[in-house]
């Protein structure tokens, strides 16, 4: 076979190759429901995976964690209806190959309490592999910490949020603002002041960017809570001078009470609702939905 | 000693020619390639990841060169029959088995060092383009020096494998050859569970016999602390040099065994 007839050959299979895989990719997709082949688990077992591991085992956890944030985003993004089911397999295997990945114990801590659909909506998994966390690194106070923020954020328990707080102050290399952070938990409660308190702190210290990004999130939605509060006592205000609420924000703007449609924090206007005066975030904005009001302590 | 060093140079000439160098082509491609890639997929733990992955191939490939290259020493030359033109001449056997053992190591050597210094650039410029708050959070700097700690475990965990697939090649073929010293590198990953063996049976004979193949076994567990540097974990130069004392003692009686029976195979 000649060198040019040879080449024309391979560029032709190759094209060949690679339409017959697309239309193959469609075929098997029509045979294969969508979330089948990502939730399963080929090793559930922590001591089997660390055994086969070798000599390779943060290679395996790496490949683990990868995993899970890949299983976590999917299924955040996914339309359908949403599972988390392997979302504590995958970072326990992760965590338990590698007991130091301080980061898989973090990302359990926000994503797998945060409330469904954004999150599993278990926070006594998110527990559950932080006190693992800190059986493998008693003195890591950032899982203690972060077992008080779980504590706080999610189930509402002040008192046992204010004593890990208390707990991670006394750990070694401990930050100096996680001690009064305890005694404003234990006295306020889950006032929003001590709620920005902990998040502002959680933002400066982060050690991820998507941690980060959770805390500026969680900031903006407690300035979103800010903003309706001030809104809805403009709104009673206009209803003590003229009688009747407001039946859109033009009646606002028209009588002085606010000067622009007001928005929140990411530009999406708020939403007024004429029969009660109360003003809600407009669903589509991706500070919605608003954390649960504050809590009496 | 100098023919042990000229047999050295042709097996690491002789590699060269098999194009055993070009791993560290792959290796670089590899690295480069996750390196550019991995970054969107592993929410902010590309340092990490490029650093298990970068120690993890150093160790692989030279597990793979170690193995396929160090079981064929031997063989090889029965195979082609070369063997009974080198016996005759002025040069002992052991030297012979001795010159093979130091020219793969030296090819190991210098396998693992450019590896090692490509794995650095890499590095450097991850730490280069990373911002200076994303760099705060690394346990250490991306080209933090204690990594070389691990990769000095690995060339002498290495070293270990090509002496036992040394010895295995001198009296089995390549293929039982392989079977075995992966069987044995596989095994001696599994050591701390022969130590534990006598808490599970109840026979104190098994369990004794469990506790001494515990010590004769090579504990290959003991070369692995790469989970401990890329977490920044202190690993003492006392227990490097301990490991490395281990390492050292066992290559010699493996050694010493494979001279033994290759001074006495018989090749008529």
């Amino acid at each position: 076979m000649r060198t040019r007839t040879a080449i024309a050959a391979i560029v032709v299979l190759s094209i060949a190759v690679v339409g017959l895989q697309a239309l193959e990719d469609r075929a098997h997709a029509a045979l294969t429901p969508e979330a089948d082949a990502a939730d399963f688990l080929y090793v559930q077992s922590p001591a089997v995976l660390k055994r086969a591991a070798l000599s390779y085992d943060a290679l395996v956890a790496d490949l683990y964690w990868i995993r899970a944030v890949q299983y976590y985003g999917g299924k955040r993004l996914s339309k359908g209806p949403k599972t988390y089911d392997l979302l504590y397999p995958l970072l326990d295997l992760t965590t338990s190959v590698d007991p130091y990945f301080d980061i898989a114990y973090r990302f359990g801590a926000i994503f797998l309490g945060e409330q469904y659909p954004g999150g599993a909506g278990r926070p006594d998994l998110g527990i559950a592999l932080l006190q693992k966390g800190l059986r493998a690194q008693p003195d890591k106070w950032q899982f203690a910490e972060d077992i008080g923020f779980v504590y706080y954020w999610w189930l509402h328990d002040y008192r046992v949020a204010a004593e890990w707080f208390r707990r991670a102050g006394q750990m070694p290399d401990a930050p100096e603002w996680l001690t009064p952070l305890a005694a404003v938990t234990l006295a306020k409660g889950g006032s929003r002041a001590s709620s920005r308190t902990l998040w502002t702190e959680i933002a400066r210290n982060a050690d991820a960017d998507w941690l980060r990004r959770q805390a500026t999130v969680r900031l903006e939605q407690l300035d979103a809570m800010d903003g309706i509060d001030f809104i809805e006592r403009v709104v009673q205000q206009y209803r003590e001078r003229t009688g009747v609420l407001p039946a859109s924000w033009n009646d606002l703007i028209r009588t002085r009470f606010l000067r622009a449609v007001p928005a929140d924090p990411t530009g999406i206007p708020f939403q007024l609702d004429p029969v009660t005066g109360s003003v809600t975030l407009d669903p589509s904005s991706s500070l919605s939905p608003l954390p649960l009001a504050e809590q009496p302590h | 000693m100098r023919v042990i060093g000229l047999v050295a140079v042709n097996v690491f000439k002789e590699s060269v020619r098999d194009k055993v160098l070009y791993s560290i082509i792959a290796f670089a491609v590899l690295l480069i390639a996750s390196s550019l890639l991995i970054g969107d997929l592993t929410a902010g733990q590309d340092i990490k990841i490029i650093k298990d992955l970068g120690l993890a191939s150093i160790s692989i490939f030279g597990l793979l060169i170690a193995i396929f290259i160090g079981i064929g020493l031997v063989w090889k030359e029965v195979d082609k029959r070369s063997i009974y033109t080198l016996l005759p001449k002025p040069m002992r056997r052991q030297d012979f088995l001795l010159g093979k053992y130091c020219g793969l190591v030296l090819t190991l050597v210098i396998n693992i060092a450019v590896m090692t210094a490509a794995f650095y650039v890499v590095l450097a410029l991850m730490q280069t383009v990373a911002p200076p708050n994303v760099r705060a959070s690394w346990p250490a700097p991306a080209t933090d020096p204690a990594m070389l700690k691990a990769i000095a475990l690995v060339v002498l965990e290495l070293m270990l494998v090509t002496a036992i697939a040394l010895l295995f090649s001198t009296f089995s073929s390549p293929f039982l050859s392989a079977l075995l010293t992966a069987g044995l590198w596989v095994a001696g990953h599994f050591n701390s569970d022969l130590r534990n063996f006598g808490a599970v049976v109840e026979s104190p004979v098994l369990a004794r016999l469990a506790r001494a193949t515990y010590y004769v076994l090579p504990n290959f567990a003991a070369f692995d602390v790469k989970l401990q540097v890329v977490h920044a974990q202190a690993v003492p130069v006392s227990y490097v040099a301990l490991t490395f004392l281990y390492g050292l003692t066992y290559i010699a009686l493996v050694l010493v065994g494979a001279v033994v029976i290759f001074s006495r195979r018989d090749f008529k």
